[in-house]
Formats: C-alpha cells, sequence, structure tokens
C-alpha cells in the first residue's frame, strides 16, 4: 500500500471520505426519522401547539396520554377494549401459528411424511399470493363460516397467512440438524412423540422464538384483514379503531397520534428485543442466495 | 380423512405395512392440522372467489369501468418505477451500512425503525404532515413564503407519488438489511486485491460487487414487486384511493368494489392481476424449493 510515501495524503483521503459518507448518512437519519418523531411530537404537544409547526413544543406535556388512558375522548371511549383485544389476537396468532408450524415442519422435514413436499410447496404458494388479494373471498368463506365481527375470524384468517412463512423457515432450519440425531434417539427406542419433545424443540429454540416473533408482530400489525373481519367498537383492534378516527373531519390528531405512538411502542420493543433472533432466523430465510 | 387422502398420494408399490408405520402415521397426525387451515382458509375461498369471478360480464364491466384503467397504470408505475427505484436506493445503503463505524452501527439501528414500527400510525403521520391547512408541511411554507402551499393529496400525480414514498420509506430497511447480507458474504480478499491493482469505487462494484449479488438483487426484486401488489395500506390510510378514485391500486380496488358491494368485480379485478402475479410466484418458488 501507499501510506509510507506521504503522510498527508491518506488522511486528506479519509476526511473526505468520512465526509462523504455523512453527507449519506444525515439525510438517511432524517428521512427515517421525520414521520416517527412527528408523531411523537404530536403526543407531547398541547393541542394549540401541536400545528405551529415547531420542532420542539413550548410546553410538553404528558396530558394526552392521560386523556387516552383513562378513555376521556368519544374516539377513545373503548380503548382498553381495543388494546386487549390486539393482545389476545397477537398472543393467539403467535402461538396457533407456532404450533401448527412446528408439527407441520417436524413432518416434514424429520418424519419425511409423504406427501410434504407438496404440502410445503402449496404453502409457499400461499406466501407468494399478496394477502390483499386473498381478503376478498376470505371476508366472504367468514361469513360462510359465521365468523364475521368474531375475533376467531382474524385470528385463523392470520395464522393462514402466518404460517407457510413460519413452516418454510422452520424446514430450512430443521433440515439443517444432522440426520443422525434422529437415528440415535430412534435406535434408543424414542417414539416420533418423544423424539419431537426431547431432541426437535430444544435444537429449534432459536428458530421457534423467531416464528413465533414474527406471527405475533404480523397479527399486531394487521390493519386490512382486521377491518374487513371485525367492526363493532369493542371488538375490534387498535389499527382499526385508529383508522376509524380518519371518518370525521374534527378528528383529534393529537390524540389520534398518541393512540398510535402507544400502538407502535409494543411492537417496537418487541423486534428490538428479540433482533438477534429476527435478523438471525427470517432475514437470512426470507430470501435464499 | 380428507386431509389424509389429499396430503397422501396413493403409492402401490410400496406395501401396505410401511404406508402406515408409526412416523408416517404420526406425520400425518401433524401436518393435519396446517392442511386443514389450508383447505378452510386458503383452497376454500380461492375455489368461491374464482366461481363468483366466472360471468364475463364482469369483465366487459371491469374493462369500461374507467376507474380500473387508472388503477392498472397506478399500478405498473408503483411497480416498475416505485420497486426499481426502492432496490436501487437499497443496494446503494447497503454498500454504506457495511462500512465499519460505530456512528454506523448505531445508525442502522435507527434505520431499521420504519419496520419495525406498525405502518398505520407513521402513513396517518404522514398524511397530516400534508395536511393542506394544518398540516406541518404547509404550515412551514407560509411561514417563509407567505403562501398558501398546494393541496398536497388532492393532487394524483402527488397522492401516488407520495404512497410510492410512504412504501419506500416502510420497506426500505428490510432490503437494505437482506441486501447488506449479500454484501457481506463476499470475500474481502477481492477488495484487497482490487485495491492492490488500484481499481476504481466503480470497477469494484461492477466487476466483485455486482456478478456476486445480482441472482439476489433480482430475486429480492421479484419478490418485492410480488409483495408490494399487495400494500394495500400504503395508499389506502394515505389517499384513501382518492381524489375521485385516481390513486387506486389493485390491492385497493378489491376493496373498493367489494364495499361497494359488487363482489363479482373485485374478484374479477384480482383474477385480472393474475397474469402479473403468477409468473412471478412461479419463478419465486422454483427459487426456493431447490
Amino acid at each position: 500500500m501507499m501510506k509510507t510515501s506521504d503522510m498527508r495524503m491518506p488522511t486528506l483521503r479519509e476526511i473526505g471520505n468520512e465526509a462523504k459518507l455523512l453527507l449519506i448518512g444525515i439525510p438517511v437519519l432524517i428521512w427515517t426519522l421525520i414521520p416517527i418523531y412527528h408523531m411523537f411530537l404530536f403526543a407531547i404537544s398541547p393541542k394549540q401547539d401541536a400545528f405551529a409547526g415547531k420542532l420542539w413544543p413550548d410546553h410538553p406535556t404528558l396530558q394526552n396520554f392521560r386523556v387516552v388512558f383513562n378513555q376521556q375522548h368519544y374516539f377513545l371511549r373503548d380503548f382498553w377494549a381495543q388494546f386487549g383485544n390486539s393482545v389476545v389476537i397477537a398472543v393467539a396468532v403467535g402461538a396457533l401459528t407456532l404450533i401448527i408450524a412446528t408439527l407441520a415442519a417436524f413432518a416434514i422435514s424429520r418424519l419425511r411424511v409423504r406427501g410434504g413436499r407438496t404440502v410445503m410447496n402449496l404453502a409457499l404458494f400461499t406466501y407468494f399470493i399478496p394477502a390483499a388479494f386473498l381478503a376478498v373471498p376470505m371476508y366472504r368463506t367468514m361469513g360462510t363460516y359465521g365468523l364475521l365481527n368474531n375475533h376467531w375470524a382474524l385470528i385463523l384468517a392470520m395464522v393462514t397467512i402466518a404460517s407457510p412463512y413460519a413452516i418454510w423457515v422452520l424446514k430450512q432450519a430443521s433440515d439443517k440438524l444432522p440426520l443422525e440425531l434422529d437415528e440415535a434417539a430412534i435406535m434408543d427406542g424414542a417414539t416420533p412423540l418423544q423424539l419431537f419433545r426431547m431432541v426437535y424443540l430444544p435444537l429449534m429454540l432459536p428458530s421457534l422464538v423467531a416464528v413465533g416473533t414474527y406471527a405475533l408482530l404480523l397479527a399486531w400489525n394487521e390493519y386490512l384483514y382486521a377491518f374487513l373481519l371485525l367492526s363493532k367498537d369493542t371488538e375490534i383492534t387498535l389499527p382499526v379503531a385508529l383508522g376509524n378516527f380518519l371518518a370525521a373531519d374534527d378528528s383529534p390528531w393529537e390524540l389520534l397520534m398518541t393512540t398510535g405512538f402507544i400502538y407502535a411502542l409494543p411492537p417496537a420493543a418487541v423486534y428490538y428485543a428479540f433482533r438477534r433472533y429476527m435478523v438471525g432466523g427470517l432475514t437470512a430465510g426470507a430470501v435464499k442466495s | 380423512m380428507t386431509a389424509i387422502t389429499y396430503t397422501s398420494p396413493s403409492d402401490a408399490s410400496h406395501p401396505f405395512a410401511a404406508r402406515f408405520s408409526t412416523p408416517q402415521v404420526w406425520g400425518i397426525v401433524m401436518l393435519a392440522p396446517y392442511v386443514l387451515v389450508f383447505l378452510a382458509f386458503v383452497v376454500y375461498p380461492i375455489s368461491y372467489g374464482l366461481w363468483l369471478a366466472r360471468h364475463p360480464a364482469s369483465y366487459v364491466a371491469l374493462y369500461n369501468d374507467p376507474v380500473f384503467a387508472r388503477t392498472v397504470v397506478n399500478t405498473l408505475i408503483f411497480l416498475i418505477i416505485g420497486i426499481n427505484v426502492k432496490m436501487l436506493i437499497a443496494l446503494f445503503l447497503s454498500g454504506f451500512f457495511v462500512q465499519t463505524r460505530t456512528w454506523i452501527r448505531w445508525l442502522s439501528v435507527l434505520f431499521i425503525l420504519p419496520w419495525a414500527v406498525p405502518s398505520i400510525p407513521t402513513i396517518l403521520s404522514v398524511r397530516f404532515m400534508f395536511n393542506p391547512e394544518w398540516g406541518v408541511i404547509n404550515n412551514l411554507i407560509f411561514k417563509f413564503t407567505a403562501e398558501d402551499g398546494p393541496n398536497w393529496l388532492n393532487d394524483p400525480a402527488i397522492g401516488l407519488t407520495l404512497a410510492i414514498l410512504v412504501h419506500i420509506w416502510k420497506s426500505l430497511p428490510f432490503w437494505t438489511l437482506i441486501l447488506m447480507t449479500g454484501r457481506l458474504a463476499i470475500s474481502a480478499d477481492m477488495f484487497e486485491a482490487a485495491e492492490v491493482d488500484g481499481a476504481s469505487w466503480w470497477q469494484k462494484f461492477r466487476f466483485i460487487t455486482w456478478p456476486s449479488m445480482q441472482m439476489l438483487y433480482i430475486t429480492c426484486t421479484l419478490l418485492s414487486m410480488i409483495w408490494t401488489l399487495g400494500d394495500f395500506n400504503s395508499v389506502y390510510l394515505l389517499t384513501g384511493g382518492g381524489p375521485a378514485d385516481l390513486t387506486h391500486v389493485l390491492a385497493t380496488l378489491g376493496i373498493r368494489y367489494l364495499r361497494l358491494d359488487q363482489l363479482d368485480m373485485a374478484m374479477a379485478s384480482i383474477v385480472c392481476a393474475m397474469p402479473l402475479v403468477l409468473p412471478l410466484v412461479y419463478f419465486m418458488m422454483k427459487r426456493l424449493s431447490r
């Protein structure tokens, strides 16, 4: 390399390099944060300050949070019920998807069940069909099954959407476990069920965490299906309630943004808490290179 | 029992006992829950939807609906321009984020935020920013120029552009992350060798980075196209398809017909998207199920 000839040249180049990186980094930071900061600013501003276009409110306040938590507004009278619905549905989807996908992945990858490959391909096909296209027939189907306005409609719809990818990620992870493990366990007289419980589940734990989190977040964040399948004010989930704010022209933005901020916090926290698993387990599986 | 016959095509060459050995029985039992879900919530709805879309009259009506033509154009703009711009930026930024600096590592943690938070509140936040009367953008325009800013979302071209930008804002971190894994998989030796030979930045990209990443990049672009076809939120929550139904995309059009109680039209519009979707799906399945 050429560092001995002139001490000044490399440093100048390094400074230029650093400046170039900053020139990319600062716009990226601003671009990323603007919508979120705008939301946060509304949440901590009193109503009259919120529209002034200031970078920081003169009198930051938690009053909006108090109003939301005490349900002191027409739009917020069912806030806690809706929050609870979101939690129940997300947890149910996470758990059900995990159970269904783990069993299916074990059957396909370890027991090599007949037709397993076909099921995997059909599941992958479902994964690639955009969920918005399936929404219309799904809405009618739930009507036929008599499940409309019932939490089970949303739970089952989200399990349907979450499982294909969950099965695929788990199957990929499971295929990597050495086959000798199964053989040794079977030699020792283990039944398939014992194999599943004592060998498979412990070894798959990181992928199971990733898949469970994926399904949980998918259900918590879902808007389209929630707004099609549920309609009663006490039955809907938080995102649908947020969308309903838009129905009125004089909707209280500062409260909408506060509710949105509260709604956005849990998934962000879960994401960052499980980031290690999410990045390892999911992005690696998302696109096989 | 339908589940079992469905998942295990009969195979005469195997004796009965082997076909129903203990692991096989367990396998069928364990696969059954998903197969049931699949039959009840994928096969039945799709068959029902196709049955609803069987009348040629629906397609004629769709063809004559000016909203449909506009929607197809919007969807193509969204896919061809939106996705390619997004993927090029992601490709560029993936090169930025693989730089080893502490501040870049911290920035990458923040950069992932749009992907980690739900899209509804952030899209509504953007919608408020662009509100003509009270939005922060027009407030700033008024402050500095003493003139009223434009009615952003009431202009179909601006509305669609903003919807594309919202989509890019939301999904750029994900694709940047994926392309970063592609870049990190390239051996550092090659770059060192190129450095010694005095290769320029462009030459390094052209002859080292791109050849090892092009397959991943193309796969990502196609996958992103499929997913973006189903991006309902970016358009619906920002413009609601308006003004005058001029910013609909295929994902929102189906819901619009559903709300107008024109179920056959809703399904027909989705069937019309299939020539676009199925080849992409076929390609992706070939890639993934190797």
